[in-house]
């Protein structure tokens, strides 16, 4: 049994991350493209935790700024939401397609 | 004299206005507030006046510091000499004079009067500033309510007016703020002390570059050739008071700029550069002469004199020399009033003919004796009647233009003398088809002037006279500080 | 040293009377204004006389020479150290007899406006215009300094503008009073710049300085202003030139005298003060104030003077003998006098004897003012009768107007050069001291003093006899009291001036000139007027076809002098086609089209670019989140391969 390394973490947060970059590019679902958001975020949180597990070691640092992120996750989530039952309720849609209005 | 109350006035003169309730209310306060800065703007005079005869010869008299950003050595510094006295008192005749004839705006009366006394506000810390920061700081707050007075209440293509007011006075400030930059990092001192940099030797190379950036740039709010063009069409749209304020307090932000932080800081690049802004501004001179002669609205031959006009304060200034710079400033004076008083009859005019072609206009003298005579004086003011103020100040920048020997010189001086003829041939023009000439049948029964138009039109015409008759008070206010001005000149070699 | 304050009355109550009446006349003095007027200018007439009276006979001369008084000098606008506008009252033998004259003739026009002007709607505006001029005029020849003569010359201007066009609903007499201005504005440049050359070459704007400066031929101010030269003429010329290129402009010289039959439109008692009595003499007393200049260091001015004066005497008369609205032909007469006098001082010279010419130009001015107001006036009794200027509605008229005709021809007489009458005196003086400088001009002038002797009769004979009064109904008389008084009063002055002895009073350096008589060399010009009445009355005073057939037989000359020789249309001319449309329009269409086009490019320009490049605000989220992903990895890269 191979113990996992820093590469290994730091290859599924990459994989993680440009999951939820192409699903956040590709789908046209608001909901969707707020989980990718959270792979996005998640990804960045694995980061964290992986180099304050095995660059530094005797600090926290990472550990903290993993807690903000989820914290400011969960409220941008909470955002999100309310952002997209409000368009849903101007738009009946909450495809981003058919929310083209801010433009020039 | 503390000079912030020439601050606080106006400042809580606005925030009174948008307290009112009703436009009357708000008339009456704003008409207070500019009455007690008007007060204030003689206390001064009296005060300035006793300091230099108790023998006070400071640069800057009354002078406040307070720091207000200490790690990039501004602060918040405020003084007064001759010049400054001089434009300010100016300031309160026009902005006394445009909250009178301003009594009819129904349309937002409230933030009307709020932008006049914010654009007031802007003009008299502009005067006061010793600190290059806060005179900028001012100098935008002066502008911005012009773009609102001229897109809000304005008439004809106002829009398009503003739009071209805004941004090529936006584009002349930017320049200016760049020309500030550029003294305050050329200095060891890294400071923007209009009187620390006056001691200071600003290098050679740093003149020439920082010189025709605020020249210019201050040159655009004088009208400077070629960058006049937002003159006529500002002024043809802006309301009333508007184009009294931007003609007679704005342009003048322009020419105090130009004489006080361009030359007075950069002798020699006003040395190098004063040839080509002769020519231009003789150009201006002339050009706008003969392009007045042409116009039809009364506005733009207003407005286009006003080019030719200001060119003599640019004239002026690049002359010089004591006579001639001090003659500047009492042109920007006298301009000031006189071009106040066009537009407030022109006002006047169109509030009851409703139109301003001259063509369409005639024999005005029968129903409205009052205003056609402050036409009658306010134009043969503008072609240098003497006994008004317009002819003390070009006799004296003619004079002191003419203590230059050399042709060119003399050529530049010759060729604004000439303008007076042309300006008297518009002048009389306007005049005679105006208020001269058979009466039309449907301006047979209109009224004349009321209190308030009166009123305006006296103190203005009060102080054209006042120049007029006896300019060595304002010759002994101005000419000190040109003294100083002209000295740093000499100096530099 | 008499006392500066009750001189400084003089000039200061016609101000108070234009202040009063033109601020407060339209509502409080509606039908008083005009004697609140007359009483202020009768005081100040008084003063003057009395003021004339000291100075000639008691303080004025010293060891036998009028000395220059200056009992007030303000100081008013310094431009710099010694160079400064003061505002003076300069007593000399010229300003004391202008004094005296000013208010001599703006006491009779004032009296006569009485009658003339009444009932008219803007009465106290009449006669606070008519206060304005008569305090810049008094004002103007106290001058003691260049600048405060150019101050009250333009002064003088604006209130011969006012004037003018005070009937403004006429649009002639708008158009009339616009050119009188422009064309004198247009000579004041020159002076404005003449004063400027002699003020910098002299250090200083005040007469007395600078004539002695510019006199003293060893002072370095006047071997300056010698030396330097512009077109192989030296600076000092120039300056004098310009100087009279001002005056040319306001006395109506060739070939500026073009606003000056115009300015006819204004009322007639004001074309008798204005523009024949004093005013349009203001060119000859400038240069008479600056004459020591004129004829020490600056001959060729001088002569150019002189030519100027000869010709426009001359052309003035010949186009006097062809029009047909009597103030025309008064103007003209008006426009040949000055001549006579303008070219009395350009022979003239300085000292004793050779002083004649300015003794005899100054004593012109003096009676010319009298017979020439009251040829307006008289005139002006007539325009009243008959309400027309045309000669061709008049004849007749001498039994319904007697004062009126006694006194026109009084005044006639004396303008012809007939003995005794004013006008001979003056005009044997000019002619002698042309005789004795310049044959050339002596025969100009005496040729033109025959011709004026022909129109003022061809204007006497027209009005009074030719045909029968063609009079319907003679609603009223001569006009009142108030009317007649100052003809009167005139016709005595034009009958008895030239008794003066005013070669003892004024002369070019102060001590008395004895004039002399030349009883052979008076036949000449007397001869020479008597032949213009007598042709005069052959033509005119009965109604024939004469006048017709030799104006048919001379129709070239006859139509290019009644068309004033066509110097009008020559400066409409100029004026229009090439000022308005050469200079004028090219100006404002350059302005409209490039300049504002250059601003209007800018703006469209970025309008333009922001065209193009707003597609990238799609509204499309996420093609901003590829944008802005791109833009990462665009740093990242950066960061990591390129900075490192």
């Amino acid at each position: 049994m191979i113990m996992p390394g820093l590469y290994h973490i730091l290859f599924i947060s990459a994989a993680l991350f440009f999951i939820g970059v192409y699903g956040f590019f590709t789908r046209r679902n608001l909901i969707t493209m707020l989980m990718s958001i959270e792979l996005i975020l998640n990804s960045v949180n694995l980061n964290f935790i992986a180099f304050n597990k095995y660059v530094w070691p005797n600090k926290l640092d990472g550990l903290f700024f993993t807690l903000f992120v989820i914290a400011i996750a969960a409220a941008e989530a909470a955002t999100a939401i309310a952002i997209i039952i409000n368009l849903y309720r101007s738009h009946q849609s909450i495809d981003v397609e058919n929310a083209q209005d801010l433009k020039y | 004299m503390n000079l912030i109350l020439l601050l606080l006035i106006p400042l809580i003169t606005a925030v009174a206005v948008l307290l009112m309730r009703n436009a009357n209310q708000v008339r009456w306060t704003a008409l207070a507030g500019a009455s007690i800065q008007f007060v204030a703007a003689f206390a001064l005079l009296y005060f300035f006046n006793k300091e230099r005869a108790a023998g006070n010869t400071l640069q800057m008299l009354f002078e406040q510091q307070y720091i207000w950003f200490p790690s990039w050595h501004i602060s918040f510094h405020i003084g007064v000499d001759g010049i400054s006295v001089a434009m300010i008192l100016l300031t309160a005749f026009v902005v006394i004079a445009g909250v009178l004839v301003s009594w009819n705006v129904t349309k937002l009366t409230k933030e009307f009067y709020f932008q006049l006394i914010l654009l007031s506000f802007g003009a008299y810390g502009f005067f006061i500033s010793l600190d290059l920061f806060i005179l900028f700081f001012f100098l935008e707050i002066a502008v911005i309510p012009k773009y609102l007075l001229i897109g809000i209440w304005g008439s004809g293509k106002k829009e398009y007016s503003a739009n071209k007011l805004a941004l090529m006075l936006m584009g002349g400030s930017a320049l200016v703020l760049v020309g500030l930059l550029g003294l305050y990092f050329n200095t060891p001192e890294r400071t923007f002390d209009l009187i620390k940099l006056s001691e200071i030797q600003i290098s050679y190379e740093a003149q020439m570059i920082c010189f025709p950036l605020l020249f210019v740039g201050f040159g655009v709010f004088t009208a400077l050739f070629p960058f006049h063009t937002w003159v006529p069409d500002g002024h043809s749209s802006a309301p009333t008071a508007g184009s009294m304020f931007l003609a007679g307090i704005s342009m003048k932000l322009g020419g105090y700029g130009c004489l006080r932080v361009a030359t007075y800081l950069m002798p020699h690049g006003a040395k190098e550069y004063a040839d080509i802004i002769i020519v231009l501004s003789s150009i201006a001179i002339l050009y706008g002469a003969f392009a007045t002669m042409m116009q039809k609205d009364l506005k733009y031959i207003n407005a286009y004199s006003s080019v030719s006009h200001c060119g003599f304060v640019l004239l002026g200034i690049a002359m010089l020399t004591k006579t001639s710079m001090t003659g500047a400033v009492m042109q920007m004076v006298s301009h000031g009033l006189m071009t106040a008083l066009f537009f407030a009859v022109i006002g006047m005019m169109y509030e009851r003919t409703h139109t301003r072609q001259v063509n369409e206009m005639g024999g005005l003298l029968k129903t409205m004796p009052f205003i056609s005579t402050v036409f009658f004086i306010v134009g043969l003011c503008s072609l240098g009647l003497p006994g008004l103020s317009g002819f003390v100040a070009e006799m004296t920048i003619f004079m002191g233009s003419w203590e230059h020997t050399d042709i060119f010189h003399r050529l530049a001086t010759i060729a604004a003398c000439l303008s007076i003829v042309v300006t008297a041939v518009y002048i009389l023009r306007a005049v005679g088809r105006v208020a001269m000439g058979p009466i039309k049948d449907s301006f047979k029964d209109l009224p004349d002037a009321r209190w308030n138009e009166k009123l305006a039109a006296v103190i203005l015409i009060l102080g054209i006279v006042a120049i007029g008759t006896a300019p060595f008070w304002l010759n002994d206010l101005i000419s000190p500080a040109t003294e100083l001005i002209k000295q740093k000149i000499m100096l530099a070699q | 040293m008499p006392n500066a304050t009750y001189i400084l009355l003089i000039p200061l109550l016609p101000l108070a009377g234009f202040l009063l009446l033109g601020l407060f006349g339209r509502k409080y003095f509606k039908n008083t204004s005009g004697l609140i007027a007359t009483c202020l200018l009768l005081i100040s007439a008084a003063l003057a006389l009395y003021t004339a009276y000291g100075y000639f006979f008691e303080y004025g001369k010293v060891d036998g020479i009028y000395k220059q008084l200056i009992p007030l000098q303000i100081h008013w606008l310094e431009f710099s150290p010694g160079v400064s506008i003061n505002m003076g009252i300069v007593l000399d033998p010229i300003s004391v007899m202008m004094l005296v004259v000013v208010t001599f003739v703006s006491l009779m026009v004032h009296i006569y406006s009485l009658g003339y002007m009444k009932g008219d709607e803007r009465f106290p505006t009449y006669y606070a215009f008519l206060g304005l001029f008569t305090f810049s005029m008094l004002g103007l020849v106290v001058s003691s300094n260049i600048f405060q003569i150019y101050i009250f010359w333009e002064l003088v201007g604006v209130s011969s503008f006012l004037l003018i066009g005070y009937y403004y609903d006429k649009p002639s007499a708008v158009a009339a009073c616009k050119k009188a201005f422009i064309v004198t504005r247009f000579a004041d440049v020159g002076f404005l710049i003449g004063i400027l050359i002699l003020s910098f070459y002299t250090g200083t704007l005040d007469f007395n300085t600078l004539i002695q400066k510019l006199t003293n031929a060893g002072s370095p101010e006047l071997q300056h202003a010698m030396a330097a030269s512009f077109l192989g003429v030296s600076a000092l010329t120039w300056g004098l030139v310009l100087v009279f290129i001002g005056g040319a402009g306001k006395s109506a010289m060739f070939p500026l005298h073009i606003w000056l039959p115009d300015a006819m439109e204004g009322p007639t008692p004001v074309s008798a003060l204005i523009h024949a009595a004093t005013m349009v003499v203001a060119g000859v007393f400038l240069v008479a104030r600056l004459f020591p200049v004129f004829a020490i260091s600056a001959p060729q001015a001088l002569n150019l003077v002189g030519y100027v004066g000869a010709f426009s005497a001359f052309i003035a008369a010949i186009i006097a003998c062809t029009q047909t609205d009597i103030k025309r032909v008064l103007a003209f007469s008006t426009m040949s006098q000055i001549g006579f006098m303008m070219f009395a001082l350009g022979v003239s010279g300085t000292g004793g004897e050779n002083g004649l010419g300015y003794t005899a130009s100054m004593f012109h001015l003096f009676t010319h003012a009298m017979f020439k107001a009251l040829l307006f006036l008289g005139a002006g009794a007539v325009i009243h009768f008959i309400h027309s200027n045309d000669m061709k509605d008049m004849g007749g008229l001498r039994k319904y107007l007697p004062i009126t005709h006694i006194s026109f021809l009084i005044a006639c007489l004396a303008i012809a050069g007939v003995p005794p009458f004013a006008g001979f005196f003056s005009k044997e003086e000019i002619l002698l001291a042309a005789y004795r400088h310049n044959m050339a001009i002596y025969y100009v002038a005496l040729v033109t003093s025959g011709l004026t002797a022909f129109y003022m009769f061809r204007l006497y004979f027209s009005i009074f006899w030719n045909k029968e009064a063609n009079i319907h109904e003679p609603h009223h008389g001569e006009g009142g009291f108030a009317m007649m008084l100052p003809l009167v009063l005139l016709a005595v002055g034009a009958a008895g001036a030239g008794f003066i002895p005013f070669g003892k009073f004024v002369s070019s350096d102060g001590a008395a000139l004895e004039s002399e008589f030349h009883l052979q060399f008076s036949i000449a010009p007397v001869v020479l007027g008597l032949i213009g009445i007598f042709t005069a009355m052959w033509l005119y005073k009965k109604q024939n076809d004469k006048p017709d057939r030799i104006a048919a037989a001379l129709s070239g000359l006859y139509k290019a002098a009644y068309h004033k020789f066509y110097i009008d249309e020559l400066y409409i001319f100029i004026t229009k086609k090439i000022i308005f449309n050469l200079i004028g329009r090219p100006a404002a269409w350059f302005d409209k089209n490039v300049v504002d086009g250059m601003v209007n490019l800018t703006g469209n320009t970025t309008t333009a670019i922001s065209e193009r490049i707003k597609g990238l605000q799609s509204g499309k989220v996420q093609q901003y989140a590829m944008y802005f992903m791109a833009g990462v990895i665009g740093i990242a890269v950066l960061f990591i391969y390129i900075w490192k």
